[in-house]
């Protein structure tokens, strides 16, 4: 009971604040309320035993991502976009479209997960059992992630370095 | 959860708040009185006896100050600001066992309970940061940008020390970390623990992870986010009353938590130096009044031995702070980026020489880079070191205008 009580409260929120970015015309609002909408996320994964995978959500995207986010806004100091949003008028319908597309599958997503079976709680978020899926079935794909970032970083020193020479 | 979890539970976090705020004071006090002294001055001494009642009556002061906002002041994101920069540091500590009795300490015995603390302290760049902007003042947005950048850098060598003591003890949950440093010493020794901070890795760990914790703090000689000489105390410029104490408290307890951390990781947490376990089952076997003896001793050590490593770790963080002076912008993120986190990466790879091929390889590794680091810096001493100041050539033609003579 509790526990579902918890999954309301955090869900509520979460869905709130998503809704509050989009809407919002305060960029570093809009970056605030993220944050918290992250840490709803991880509140979520806590609650299906996915204590990793939580904590991993908090430490990269709400400590480091968006502290980098939230820097950047502030350094450029951007005031509301309303002059580039009058630009893209014509955007708007498409992205109706794709919005409710979306909202469209998650929804069916959901509804298949609520007509079937509830499965029995598995192991599935924690330290152990992630990295052992990582470095033995998932290796592979890990290394060319790994390279794919290296050659990410690479690049942007490159074009920091022709920038200021 | 029945009621009796739930009331020892109440009572874990009533313990380690209450010792967190209560021994806020006495931090306070300390500091100050111990910078008075490494500067040869006296320092508060008339409030009670050796001034020990100067913190309360500070915090009586700022809490009948007037609080003043700025006209142009985001409202909402400025009077978040201090509780985002509270609110990490007082449940980041939560994860950190200080007694061998599960049902007083730690407060959630979790698996992830390192990750706990590096994901509670990364929000600490938040509180910091929206005070800076938020008070739409040029010296103290310079001030939040200057912590949110020095927190995102030292995080990633904060983050290469921590995994070192991860990959040593197997475990991400802190009391087994600790459980792993009281096995005997290399092995070997049985009357000693095998504290991480006597291996080389461990040793190289502690010794990054101490860096880290000092500029994670913003405390001296990192302390460039609040440098009172040139931002006029960085992003609290604004701030008064209660809310500056707010940043003041939060800045103190991330201290005392990280601190907590360190002792845990590397300093073999609430394990005493030597282990008196033998001397105490000798005790028991004599029976009489050293029955109680031992059991009180048994109960009342870890908490004193953690206490007293916290207590070691807070006097060299002033013991810094009375000592180093202050970086430059420049030397701060060459020391973060091309030393701690070579040396980090390096560190981790010989710790995995170790757990894979034992302690012989390991040991060779570590000789090998000390003597090709040798070899390296001694190759750019000779090189004589040219440096551009770029400054110069956009000054150069207010130096060329002739002095107006008078007379």
């Amino acid at each position: 009971m509790a526990e579902r009580l918890f999954f309301f409260l955090c869900a509520f929120v979460a869905i709130s604040t998503a809704v509050g970015v989009v809407a919002s015309r305060n960029p570093v609002r809009s970056a605030l309320l993220l944050v918290l909408n992250f840490f709803c996320l991880a509140m979520l994964y806590f609650t299906l035993t996915a204590q990793f995978v939580g904590i991993i959500q908090i430490i990269v995207y709400a400590g480091a991502i968006m502290v980098l986010f939230l820097f950047v806004i502030m350094l450029l100091n951007l005031g509301s976009p309303e002059a580039q949003m009058r630009e893209r008028e014509l955007r708007r319908p498409l992205a109706w479209l794709l919005a409710i597309g979306l909202f469209l599958v998650l929804v069916s997503q959901v509804f298949v997960v609520v007509g079937g079976q509830s499965q029995p709680r598995v192991e599935a978020g924690t330290a152990r059992v992630i990295g052992y899926a990582m470095f033995t079935q998932w290796s592979f794909p890990l290394l060319i992630v790994a390279v794919l970032l290296t050659v990410g970083v690479i690049g942007s020193i490159l074009l920091a370095r022709r920038r200021s020479a | 959860m029945t009621l009796s979890e739930l009331g020892w539970a109440l009572l874990r976090v009533a313990i380690v708040l209450g010792f967190l705020l209560g021994s806020l004071p006495l931090i306070i006090w300390f500091e100050r009185r111990a910078i008075a002294w490494f500067q040869d001055r006296i320092g508060p001494n008339r409030l009670g006896p050796f001034g020990l009642f100067q913190p309360i009556a500070d915090a009586v002061k700022l809490f009948f100050k007037e609080e003043i906002v700025p006209a142009e002041a985001d409202r909402l994101i400025w009077s978040l600001a201090p509780a985002l920069s509270l609110f990490p540091a007082l449940v980041a500590a939560a994860t950190i066992p200080w007694g061998p009795n599960r049902l007083l300490t730690p407060v959630a015995d979790v698996e992830i309970g390192i990750l706990y603390f590096l994901a509670m302290s990364s929000l600490a760049a938040y509180g910091v940061l929206l005070a800076g902007w938020s008070s739409n003042n040029k010296y103290s947005l310079l001030g939040g940008l200057r912590a949110s950048a020095q927190v995102i850098s030292y995080e990633l060598g904060m983050g290469l020390a921590l995994a070192t003591a991860i990959l040593a003890s197997g475990s991400l949950r802190m009391t087994e970390m600790v459980a792993v440093q009281a096995e005997p010493l290399w092995g070997v020794v049985p009357f000693l623990p095998n504290w991480l901070v006597f291996t080389p890795w461990g040793l190289v760990g502690a010794a990054l992870f101490f860096v880290c914790m000092l500029a994670e703090t913003n405390r001296a000689p990192f302390d460039l986010p609040e440098a009172e000489s040139e931002l006029v105390a960085g992003y609290q410029t604004e701030y008064s009353s209660m809310k500056f104490a707010a940043f003041f408290m939060g800045e103190y307890m991330a201290l005392l938590t990280i601190s907590g951390i360190m002792t845990t990781c590397f300093l073999g947490g609430y394990l005493a130096p030597v282990n008196w376990s033998p001397l105490q089952s000798l005790a028991e076997g004599v029976g009489g009044v050293f029955v109680p003896l031992a059991v009180l001793t048994g109960a009342l050590a870890p908490p004193f031995w953690f206490l007293l490593k916290l207590a070691a770790l807070v006097f060299a963080f002033v013991w810094v702070r009375a000592t180093l002076l202050r970086l430059r912008y420049d030397q701060l993120m060459n020391l973060g980026w091309r030393v701690l986190i070579p040396v980090g990466l390096v560190n981790l790879a010989l710790l995995t020489v170790y757990l894979l091929y034992g302690w012989l390889p390991a040991l060779a590794g570590y000789g090998l880079v000390t003597v090709l680091y040798v070899f390296w810096s001694g190759g750019r001493a000779r090189r004589v070191e040219r440096r551009q100041v770029l400054l110069y050539a956009e000054a150069r033609p207010y130096r060329r205008q002739q002095e107006v003579r008078h007379g």
